[in-house]
């Protein structure tokens, strides 16, 4: 039987030659991904210079109340029914919104990786136990749980932080696990465990790694809710007193929605654009580094 | 002879992305007739699939048919409207696929899904439906036919939910059957099952098969005659066995080389061939023959233009060297040693 | 079926005796301990009624004594009283509950058909401007406050328009009965459930969209093409039936944020439910009632959760119960 000859080399890959594609690149290719980025910025902008643009107490009285928008041009936003600048007063609270949401969600990036990493690495009964807990979280519903845990630690920014970081994390334990058990038993691991590695060794240097795309997806959607359950709780009157909060503005504005409804509708518009340009961002990360789930 | 029931005209097919426009399919031509079965045979990328789907008007954006034509029945599927076009499908051109696990709608019951097939195309009540969806159940050797029209797609084995697929290819007796990879997820057994029973299928109804496969020993049994194409073009047609017997082309010579073989060489000692290198992305292609990279033969003349098809050995063959394929001494020599 | 029940009842144990624990321990976090939180809602502090109220309640005991006391009571349903409310909490929970019900079966309904069908629709026409408007009025309503919703409503509907109600569940002096009392809470009913509704109509398009495009990219969808089948029929008979089946499991997963969701409208349009009641509890200090009312609302959901389980099976004949 004659054997052919097919030694020559084989044709190298030559879709090289294109520019290198950052994630920023492939961002920027998606114009409502381009919106968030613009809204996003703005408003970290807002809460960077809020100490440069209004250096006074938002919450001191600098006006006579009830201005409306447009009235005063010291005071483009005009000014509640306690004469405090309702402009100042949304610098300031892009601030507080920002911190809690980043705190609050690095909170439950820590608690969610840590148990989904662990639950999917070892399996067995720990793996159950610790998606039992998982379920259990799941179950409270979150806002009422981190809605009793600060009425009865009483309001104040850390104890808002960890309310919201530790009734937010279940999801994202889930979404580590389902990603860590697609990798425990692939070659990578197995090699390493082969070399000798240690548990702890492989799953934040070969595992964690590759399950970095989807988390930060989360953590973007998940710095918004949390956003959004800080602006939930100030509205109810379980903000921090001693600092402006959207929610706080919306909930103080109500009283008078009646006669001067832009005093509940601006802080509003400021918690719908940071909300809004987290979750486009978000949208827009899950695109360009998945770019199979973009398929359409 | 009387016209083809399937002719298929100089068809390109293209995928748009951006601004640039790739081709995966290049001025392929061919023809089946009526009971014959026709292979289509290629590694997997070199467009295979896409022509198969391009039979039935399916090709998936952003992919088009830029050009050529495709001749069913004499009619030209083209110059069709999607409504006329969808009249066709089904009836006078079916298909089955490569998964049947994932081929059949896991919430409805095969007996539904069949079923369907006949509801779409023809009017008659729904209990007749029912009893020929019976009737094929038990044509495709389903046992039990009744009683398995109830079940849902999970509770059937691979092989049992291709046959469900064949019974519903079959529910409109079409002219034409595509089958893309049909036996490649199932267990050795079971292929051979199916593959008797599509032949025995055709036998009875007079249709016209065009299998894909990548797998020669399939080819070998099942097709009439064998179309090889190579990184969207046919490189090689001819009758199975005058292309077993003497292949024109390094490309076909490497394929049959490379297929692994039961029963020759002593306890399994026997060599496995693999072609070196892979077929070349749709954006890596070379100019001249597709194939040169990978060649031993391959020539300067072999990367200045495509080679042309020209008639050989009863069929065609697209090479330059095709006179040449057979191995220089010095070189099994070296290999052997 | 058999040992399905035995697993979601163990289940349930684990959700109820997982929760009491938290609740046990959250109540501990409070300044002070429990005696002094209990005296101060009962508005007298004497060092003598402190004392009695620690052995009433066992506060002298060891933690785990004063725990198996506490799971005692929670299983037979006593939540403790409210002497804010001057009533056990069981009892004002129950008054109130039926109230939360009919404002989310409300939304619920409301937010999964519109939902379902803006997202139907946008997925028939991914891509064209019927996919670029709804999905972008989705985007935004997800991106909305519930409760800055509610108040925008108020002001267009109640206020500038003055076509609804601003709050409440029915009109005081009214005085009606029957039909006239049925409609007129429907007439009181329609902001708040449109409130609580919007928000999740827009998770259920986004949700029904994506869901629907998934399944359009599925192998069985490619064979009924090949079959023939209309695209009207392939988008209804084939594509929708497999895409409902993830909103299905949302809607459980969803419930509780739901009912936090529930909280805020009721305290915006002063519906009269457990919401409010978490509300009133909140600003009175009654920790009984608001822990009370988190037990309670956690159980709702794991019960619902097991009829989504159920309703799943009908759904999918591929998950048996076991």
């Amino acid at each position: 039987m004659a054997l052919l000859d097919f030694a020559s080399p084989p044709v190298s890959s030559q879709a090289a030659a294109a520019p290198r594609d950052t994630l920023l690149r492939r961002l920027l290719r998606r114009p409502s991904a381009v919106v968030g980025l613009i809204f996003f910025a703005l408003i970290i902008a807002m809460a960077a210079s809020a100490d440069i643009v209004y250096p006074d107490d938002p919450l001191d009285m600098v006006a006579q109340p009830f201005l409306w928008p447009g009235q005063d041009a010291a005071y483009p936003l005009g000014t509640d029914m306690l004469g405090r600048d309702i402009a100042s007063g949304i610098f300031h609270g892009a601030r507080v919104s920002l911190l809690i949401g980043a705190v609050a969600t690095l909170v439950s990036l820590v608690i969610g990786v840590t148990t989904g990493a662990v639950s999917g690495y070892y399996g067995g009964r720990l793996d159950a136990g610790l998606m039992r807990v998982t379920e259990l979280f799941q179950t409270v519903p979150p806002f009422l749980f981190a809605l009793a845990i600060v009425a009865i630690l009483q309001p104040s920014i850390p104890t808002i932080t960890f309310a919201i970081g530790i009734t937010a994390w279940p999801s994202l334990a889930r979404l580590v696990r389902a990603e860590v058990l697609k990798l425990r038993h692939g070659e990578m691991v197995a090699a390493s465990i082969a070399l000798g590695a240690s548990d702890g060794r492989i799953i934040l240097l070969h595992i964690l790694p590759n399950t970095l795309a989807p988390v930060i997806v989360s953590a973007s959607i998940l710095v918004a809710s949390a956003i959004l359950t800080e602006s939930s709780l100030a509205f109810l009157g379980l903000g921090d007193p001693n600092v402006v909060s959207w929610g706080g503005m919306v909930g103080a504005g109500r009283e008078v929605l009646r006669t001067d409804w832009y005093v509940a509708t601006l802080p509003g518009l400021a918690i719908v654009a940071a909300v809004l340009a987290l979750n486009l961002l978000g949208d827009g990360l899950n695109d360009a580094l998945n770019p199979k789930g973009a398929r359409r | 002879m009387s016209e083809p029931v399937l002719a298929v005209e100089n068809l390109s097919i293209a995928f748009a992305s951006g601004r640039t426009t790739r081709r995966a399919v290049h001025d392929l031509s061919f023809a089946v007739d009526r009971g014959e079965t026709l292979a289509i045979v290629g590694e997997s990328g070199c467009g295979k699939s896409i022509t198969a789907l391009s039979l039935l008007g399916l090709v998936p954006p952003p992919g088009r048919i830029d050009g050529g034509r495709v001749r069913l029945e004499g009619r030209d599927l083209a110059a069709l409207s999607e409504a006329e076009l969808r009249k066709v499908r089904g009836a006078r051109i079916a298909m089955i696929f490569q998964e049947p696990m994932t081929a059949l709608n896991p919430v409805l019951t095969i007996g539904e899904q069949i079923m369907e097939a006949i509801l779409e195309h023809e009017r008659v009540g729904r209990a007749a439906a029912r009893d020929r969806a019976i009737a094929l159940l038990e044509r495709v050797h389903i046992p039990d036919a009744r009683r398995r029209f109830s079940d849902f797609p999970h509770r059937l084995s691979g092989g049992m939910r291709q046959r469900v697929m064949i019974a519903m290819a079959l529910a409109l007796s079409p002219a034409v059957l595509v089958a893309d990879e049909p036996t490649t997820a199932l267990d050795v057994t079971i292929q051979a099952q199916i593959l008797d029973l599509m032949d025995e299928l055709k036998r009875e109804s007079g249709t016209a098969v065009v299998l894909i496969t990548h797998d020669l020993g399939v080819v070998a049994q099942h097709a009439d005659r064998v179309l090889v194409m190579y990184a969207g073009r046919k490189v090689e047609e001819r009758a199975t066995a005058d292309l077993f017997a003497r292949p024109l082309h390094p490309y076909t010579r490497g394929l049959i080389a490379a297929r692994p073989r039961l029963g020759s060489g002593r306890f399994g000692r026997q060599r496995l061939v693999e072609i070196p290198g892979t077929v070349p992305s749709l954006s890596g292609r070379p100019s001249g023959c597709a194939f040169a990279p990978r060649c031993a033969l391959a020539e300067v003349a072999c990367t200045v233009a495509v080679p042309p098809l020209v008639a050989a050995g009863g069929g065609s063959v697209a090479c330059l060297r095709s006179g040449d394929v057979h191995v220089p001494e010095h070189r099994r020599e070296a290999l052997d040693a | 079926m058999a040992r399905y029940l035995k697993r979601s009842l163990g289940q349930i144990a684990f959700v109820i005796i997982g929760i009491a624990v938290i609740n046990f321990f959250l109540l501990r976090l409070a300044p002070g301990d429990a005696a002094q939180v209990m005296a101060g809602e009962a508005g007298s502090a004497t060092p003598e009624y402190m004392a009695a109220l620690r052995q009433q309640f066992g506060l002298d005991q060891p933690l785990y004594v004063q725990f198996l006391s506490y799971l005692k009571n929670v299983l037979t349903l006593n939540l403790g009283y409210s002497f804010r409310q001057g009533m056990p909490v069981s009892e004002l929970i129950a008054l109130r509950l039926p109230a939360t019900l009919l404002l989310m079966g409300t939304s619920i309904a409301f937010a999964v058909s519109v939902g379902g069908t803006l997202g139907f629709l946008a997925a028939r026409h991914a891509g064209r401007l019927a996919d670029t408007v709804i999905s972008s009025v989705a985007l935004v309503f997800y991106a909305t406050p519930v409760f800055w919703i509610g108040v925008m409503l108020v002001v267009v509907f109640s206020v500038l328009l003055d076509w609804l109600p601003v709050g409440g569940m029915a009109s005081i002096e009214s005085g009606l009965t029957g039909l006239g009392y049925a409609a007129d809470v429907a007439q009181h009913l329609i902001l708040p459930a449109l409130t609580l509704g919007l928000f999740y109509l827009a998770i259920y398009t986004r949700l029904m969209r994506a869901s629907m495009l998934e399944v359009y990219g599925q192998d069985f969808v490619r064979t009924a093409r090949a079959k023939g089948v209309r695209p009207r029929r392939i988008a209804l008979r084939h594509v929708l039936r497999n895409a409902l089946l993830p909103i299905v499991t949302t809607l459980g997963v969803q419930l509780g944020s739901i009912l936090g969701g529930a909280i805020l409208v009721e305290t915006v349009f002063a519906w009269p439910g457990l919401g409010r009641l978490a509300f009133e509890a909140l600003f009175q200090r009654d920790l009984n009632l608001l822990l009370g009312i988190l037990f309670c609302s956690s159980v709702v959901v794991v019960f619902v959760n097991l009829a989504v389980d159920l309703a799943y099976t009908v759904l999918d004949p591929r998950i048996e119960l076991s």
